[in-house]
């Protein structure tokens, strides 16, 4: 099993979630983080008082799946997050060890 | 017949039928009436509409500037000032009742009235305030509740300047003696005269200021620049927030601003429109003046950020908004629309230019800009009152309400600029003298600043053991 965590654009979430459902993939876990890469924040201005924001939001997307989909997974989220510009964002693959559907207590890739 | 012409009936009817009672009795207008003819000389339009006004004025206070502070504050501190506006809104109220309607409008000096309505001594269902006009009246309670909520918001504006570090406790003792020795002789020595029908018999019975010739028409000085200049005042002798300018304090919710920002537009027209006292064509005239100037200002406040920053913000629409009709507020009943729509623009022009540059080249904390806005706004829009008011621009003028009946008088803009002007100087000084010994006093004594931990922790939970949002 592997973990896939992709951190994307807020307004790709729908594109990424539609891609991934396609593929079969049978569940995610979304967080709305903040964060900084080669993407600076912006400056806002309030009444004349300027603040620049160094944390940018972005979407952190956490999918637990079977070894051989992982590629696919990375693929088809890099193809619907792209838009080509600065900060959209990157993606990492991991090992899983283990993995329980608490209400059933099904294991590994019978608990996905 | 046709439509217009049923309009037309009904309206002379309805003129007719106002008139009726006072020139069936009397046979022409009746100097000094006792209670019992004011009694017919009190309409129900008039009533109706100054009772609406009153409610209007109050949603200003609460909600609108509530929000429309609140939204601007960071999290840990909206409530504070949501409780700041509505609880001094509340003691306001209980103030102006027990001695302030008396200070403010009986006759004494002419710096403050007397106690003769202390308690509201004497008032009844059945006594009437005077208006603008020669024979008409409103029922006092009506007069003395429009009057009460502009008591009210006044204060309630101060707050503004030291949001999000101040002591709960000490502020609301600050509000009761800026009341006392600031709102109550500003109020009288501006807007109490005997009225229409007393007047030519006692010409001096006046304020100082009205009785030197100075137009506000609905609070321009009494309101707008009293209030600004005790925030600056305030937020000099306070200091500046903690972090100011090192980290960032942006406003928490500009949602609730922009509610609040338009709550107060909408109550805005009891403020001035209602400031005549009267159901009738100068309040027409306050009506649009308030909505265009307020327009306008809007439209210049975003045309400036887009030609400055390259953006035009919503907070500066809203700022726009509000600067609008703060230079508004004196001139409303005395302008003409095409003309109130250019000091809408220069309200915009003038603020935005002290909020975003003259605030930061002189380095004081005054987190909602109140003196940026309405001190300098008020002060934009008492000077500019003495232009829009001329009759050769379209302007009411005034009235001669030493001659009875009244007439209008013959109107010199230069004469009006340099009364106008002393107006606002008289009441900078006075609100200034006194704010700067009262926040002494008060920080000498009790404290005005809470805690470095309390400040930076919020003043919601420290001060009030709540917090706005729950999530």
């Amino acid at each position: 099993m592997k973990l896939v965590i992709a951190v994307i654009k807020p307004f790709k979430l729908e594109e990424v979630r539609e891609a991934l459902i396609g593929l079969g993939v049978a569940g995610m876990t979304v967080s709305e983080v903040k964060g900084f890469g080669r993407q600076k924040g912006q400056t806002e201005i309030y009444r004349g008082a300027e603040y620049a924001t160094n944390m940018v939001p972005k979407v952190k997307l956490e999918i637990v799946c079977d070894d051989d989909l992982a590629d696919r997974v990375v693929e088809a989220i890099g193809h619907a997050a792209n838009t080509g510009a600065i900060g959209d964002g990157k993606i990492f693959v991991l090992d899983v060890g283990h993995a329980v559907r608490i209400r059933t207590g099904e294991t590994d890739t019978a608990a996905l | 017949m046709n439509r217009s012409t049923i309009t037309r009936t009904a309206a002379a009817l309805a003129v007719l039928l106002c008139a009726a009672p006072v020139l069936a009795q009397t046979g022409g207008p009746v100097r000094a009436p006792d209670a019992a003819a004011m009694a017919t000389m009190s309409n129900k339009g008039d009533t109706a509409w100054m009772l609406v006004s009153s409610a209007l004025v109050l949603m200003m206070s609460v909600p609108g500037l509530a929000l429309f502070y609140g939204g601007l504050v960071r999290t840990k501190n909206m409530l504070s000032v949501l409780m700041q506006v509505f609880m001094i809104v509340s003691v306001a109220s209980l103030v102006w009742v027990t001695y302030g309607y008396s200070l403010a409008f009986t006759s004494g000096n002419s710096f403050i009235g007397g106690l003769s309505k202390a308690f509201l001594s004497g008032v009844s269902g059945s006594t009437y305030a005077a208006t603008f006009s020669n024979n008409v009246y409103i029922p006092e309670y009506a007069f003395i509740c429009f009057q009460m909520t502009f008591a009210c918001i006044t204060p309630a504006l101060i707050v503004g300047a030291f949001a999000e570090r101040v002591k709960f406790t000490p502020l609301m003792l600050f509000v009761v003696a800026w009341l006392t020795l600031v709102y109550f002789p500003v109020a009288h020595m501006v807007w109490y005269w005997a009225g229409p029908d007393f007047l030519p018999d006692t010409p001096t019975d006046t304020g100082l200021l009205y009785g030197w010739g100075a137009l506000d028409f609905a609070g321009g000085t009494v309101v707008h620049i009293t209030a600004g200049i005790a925030g600056l005042v305030g937020c000099v002798i306070i200091g500046k927030r903690r972090g100011y300018k090192a980290e960032p304090m942006p406003p928490h919710s500009l949602t609730m601003t922009m509610i609040g920002a338009s709550l107060l537009w909408v109550g805005w027209f009891g403020f001035n429109a209602g400031s005549n006292l009267e159901a009738n064509g100068v309040t027409a005239v306050a009506f649009i003046n308030t909505f265009v100037a307020t327009a306008a200002a809007a439209v210049a406040w975003a045309v400036i950020e887009q030609m400055v920053h390259g953006k035009p913000s919503l907070l500066g629409a809203v700022s726009g908004a509000v600067a609008g009709l703060v230079a508004i507020t004196p001139a409303s009943g005395f302008g003409a629309p095409m003309t109130s729509i250019l000091l809408g623009f220069a309200a915009s022009a003038l603020c935005f230019w002290f909020v975003t540059t003259v605030k930061n080249r002189l380095g004081y904390d005054d987190t909602l800009d109140v003196f940026g806005i309405h001190c300098v706004g008020g002060i934009l829009g008492a000077i500019g009152t003495a232009i829009v008011a001329d009759p050769a621009l379209g302007g009411q003028g005034w009235f001669d309400y030493t001659k009875f009946p009244a007439v209008p008088g013959a109107y010199d803009m230069a004469t009006q600029l340099v009364t106008q002007t002393k107006a606002v100087l008289v009441t900078l000084a006075l609100s200034g003298g006194v704010s700067a010994v009262l926040f002494f006093l008060l920080n000498a004594t009790l404290g005005l600043r809470p805690s470095a931990d309390v400040e930076a922790e919020g003043l919601d939970l420290n001060e009030h053991g709540e917090r706005a949002y729950n999530y």
